[in-house]
């Protein structure tokens, strides 16, 4: 049934029972970002953890350069750079429970290190070796995600079936500000809202899809915003605060693990390097812009905080950074060998059982294979093409 | 003849001739996609557009693929020309439903009322060390829509007149760009580019009369190595460039097997299910008579597209397109 209202345009009007599910003003984000560091909340931050914070955002800025080094030595095909981002990637990984699990995009290594996985694993897609280095269930890490916003509906789906099995595990699921543009980014929203399920949705809004700047991926005042239309909360985050970014996701995992439901949460971070190696940024942006975000760098905003409240000092501060930098050269030393591959792999893990079309196949790259070795080394490179 | 500079031009360089010579043309022709204007697209084929015509005309859409086609159906229903980029094979696919459910059938749903001039430009293929998502042949699933045509150019020439006869088509126009190919260079005349051929015919790259090799896009430089190498064994191989997958042409590519008596389809997409198998059954009903040996596929295997350091083994290259060759021999060997 409609109804005309005072301008001529028909309205439907509301089923008799309609109630809104929610008064939508503690969905709401805070018109400001969220922030802990030289603030007074920070004097009730945990200084152990603080620290733990520090350390782990002096090494992952440290992977960050080491990666970026592997890909000038032709060592990586390619490597997303978090520069200026870590305080996102540290907060995520550390706001888990070791039985609740992660859904990263191609950009999260550092999450997906900081879960525990092998910092050689974390890189083979990215190296081209094999897709997935790990085994997600290991860790519980779903695979770094390519496609966008792809691996959200995913993280919506696991929570929903480890709520329904009674096991007491929240997903949180990384996206980028350009994914929340993705059809899946509003289906697995809506889902997890409906469902209820615990799931933390956690936006690092870095300025930039690529080339384009987020005045041109969306309209809304913010995209926490975009929660309400789905019934969950908004949260709005300073996104080079780890601290900040600890507390709200903290608050965010506790609060789907106490059967709350879902939240959203928007970090308001930067891309220092381009978008990767291949990528040039100067095409779309200007170097006085990033040189603003430096002086905002997480790194530098913890260590005031730790040395203004005398909780680190120069030893500690070296601790940090001898540690960063044992990590990166045990990487560099493991990623300059050459991995081994065996070429039968393709067959191996298409189906449980190869198809008779595979076996064949098989049979047939084995069959080029040993006259490629009887007929002496190919004269070309792995990976050249004829 | 006036003395025309044929210099060395790349594929991609061409393709940006061809969008901006179309823009130039026709005011309704309008480019949108993700990062197609300051950054000119990650290949750079947009490259100067959003410059010269305008962020209207050269659009950098919110990153959605299924709404940057859906959008372009209804621009294309206003009269606009849409020329969409989707970034890479894989990324094309949240568009599918789009692109099956509206973009192949709206002149038949509305029985010819509405026809949608739209092309979607999707680099694809394997051969550049991509990762996971970025290497995909996803043609097979496009030439099983009825309703598209599905073209792909494997020349720099090619790529020029192939996209202006995308764009000035009725009907909407998968155009397939052969990643692999950006960077390669012909000679070329920028100045004064060929005339637009309609879609739809083949080309023969190489003629021989020992057996055809038939196939398009990244594969065709391939064959054509291929061919080269196949000389010293005594064959003589001709080598069809298909350049349009739908429609076909079955005219000039059964006239070459008819002369050759064998033939090998050649692709990156997996075999099974694959493009090969339409074109050998085609072959085989047109030409069973001149045949002499059942025609063969060499294609990608039947595996999600591998991690860079394995594409090669994946990738049909030219020692197994000789090896293809020689199974041809059966008939005389029986
Ligand atoms: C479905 C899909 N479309 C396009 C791409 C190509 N692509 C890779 S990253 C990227 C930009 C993503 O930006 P954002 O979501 O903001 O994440 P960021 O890279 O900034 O972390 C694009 C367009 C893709 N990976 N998946």
């Amino acid at each position: 049934m409609t109804v005309m209202d005072q301008r001529g345009a028909y309205r439907p009007s509301p089923p008799p029972a309609w109630q809104p599910r929610t008064d939508p003003a503690p969905l709401l984000p805070d018109p400001e970002p969220y922030r802990v560091l030289g603030t007074e909340a920070a004097g009730q931050a945990d200084p152990e953890l603080l620290r733990t914070l520090y350390a782990h955002l002096v090494r992952g800025r440290r992977y960050n350069t080491q990666a970026t080094a592997l890909t000038k030595q032709g060592r990586l095909a390619v490597y997303p750079s978090s520069t200026g981002q870590e305080a996102c990637e540290v907060a995520a990984a550390l706001a888990l429970k070791e039985q609740d699990w992660l859904f990263p995009s191609y950009r999260d290594t550092l999450a997906v290190v900081a879960r525990g996985v092998d910092p050689v694993q974390a890189l083979t897609l990215l190296r081209g070796d094999w897709h997935t280095g790990y085994d997600p269930r290991e860790h519980r890490v779903a695979p770094l995600c390519t496609p966008l916003a792809t691996q959200l509906p995913h993280a919506v789906g696991l929570a929903h079936a480890a709520r329904l099995k009674g096991d007491d595990v929240v997903a949180l699921a990384m996206v980028g500000d350009g994914g929340t543009s993705e059809g899946d980014f509003h289906e697995a929203l809506n889902f997890a809202a409906v469902w209820q399920a615990p799931v933390v949705f956690l936006v690092q809004n870095n300025g930039f899809a690529i080339s384009v700047p987020l005045a041109k991926q969306t309209a809304a005042p913010s995209l926490a915003h975009k929660a309400v239309g789905y019934g969950m909360p908004g949260r709005l985050v300073d996104g080079n605060d780890a601290a900040a970014v600890h507390e709200v996701l903290t608050e965010a995992v506790r609060h789907a693990r106490a059967g709350g439901g879902p939240t959203l949460v928007e970090a308001i971070t930067y891309r220092v390097d381009a978008h990767t190696n291949a990528d040039d940024a100067t095409r779309y942006r200007e170097n006085a812009e990033v040189e603003t975000w430096r002086e905002h760098d997480p790194i530098l905003l913890l260590e005031r905080e730790l040395t203004a409240r005398g909780l680190i000092d120069e030893d500690g501060m070296r601790a940090a950074r001898e540690d960063a930098e044992a990590m990166a050269a045990d990487l560099r030393a493991r990623m300059h060998q050459d991995p081994v591959l065996d070429p039968m792999d393709l067959f191996d893990h298409v189906y449980a059982e190869p198809t008779p079309q595979l076996r064949e196949e098989r049979a047939q790259l084995r069959a080029e294979l040993e006259a490629e070795a009887e007929a002496g080394p190919a004269p070309r490179p792995e990976g050249a093409l004829r | 003849m006036s003395t025309v500079a044929v210099r060395p031009a790349t594929m991609a360089q061409a393709l940006t001739r061809a969008l901006r010579d179309a823009m130039a043309a026709d005011d309704s022709v309008h480019v949108l996609g993700e990062d197609v204007g300051a950054l000119g697209g990650v290949f750079r084929v947009t490259d100067g557009l959003a410059e010269e015509f305008g962020e209207d005309r050269c659009t950098d859409t919110p990153l959605a693929e299924a709404g940057i086609l859906g959008t372009a159906v209804g621009m294309a229903m206003y009269g606009l020309r849409p020329v969409v980029e989707m970034q890479f094979d894989a990324f094309a696919y949240p568009a599918f439903e789009q692109l099956v459910s509206h973009v192949s059938r709206m002149r038949n749903r509305t029985r010819g009322a509405m026809p949608l001039p739209l092309t979607v430009r999707v680099p694809y293929g394997g051969g550049i060390g991509g990762v996971e998502h970025h290497s995909d042949s996803s043609e097979a699933y496009y030439m099983a829509t009825p309703g598209l045509h599905v073209v792909t150019p494997a020349t720099v020439a090619d790529a020029y007149g192939l996209l202006r006869a995308a764009i000035a088509s009725d009907d909407p126009v998968v155009f397939l760009e052969p990643k692999r190919l950006y960077w390669s260079k012909d000679s070329w005349n920028p100045e004064d580019p060929a005339p637009v051929e309609p879609i739809g015919r083949a080309v023969v790259r190489r003629s021989g009369r020992s057996a055809t090799l038939i196939t398009y896009g990244p594969s065709v430089a391939v064959c054509m190595e291929a061919a080269e190498a196949a000389r010293a064994e005594g064959w003589d191989l001709e080598v069809v460039d298909l350049r349009s997958l739908v429609p076909f042409d079955d005219e000039t590519v059964c006239a070459s097997v008819r002369r050759t008596g064998r033939a090998v389809v050649v692709h990156e997409s997996g075999s099974f299910g694959g493009p090969g198998g339409e074109i050998a059954a085609r072959v085989t009903e047109r030409c069973f008579h001149h045949l002499e040996a059942p025609v063969l596929r060499v294609a990608g295997f039947d595996v999600p597209y591998p991690p860079p350091m394995l594409e090669r083994h994946h990738l049909p290259g030219v020692d197994r397109i000789l090896d293809a060759v020689g199974r041809l021999q059966w008939e005389a060997e029986s």
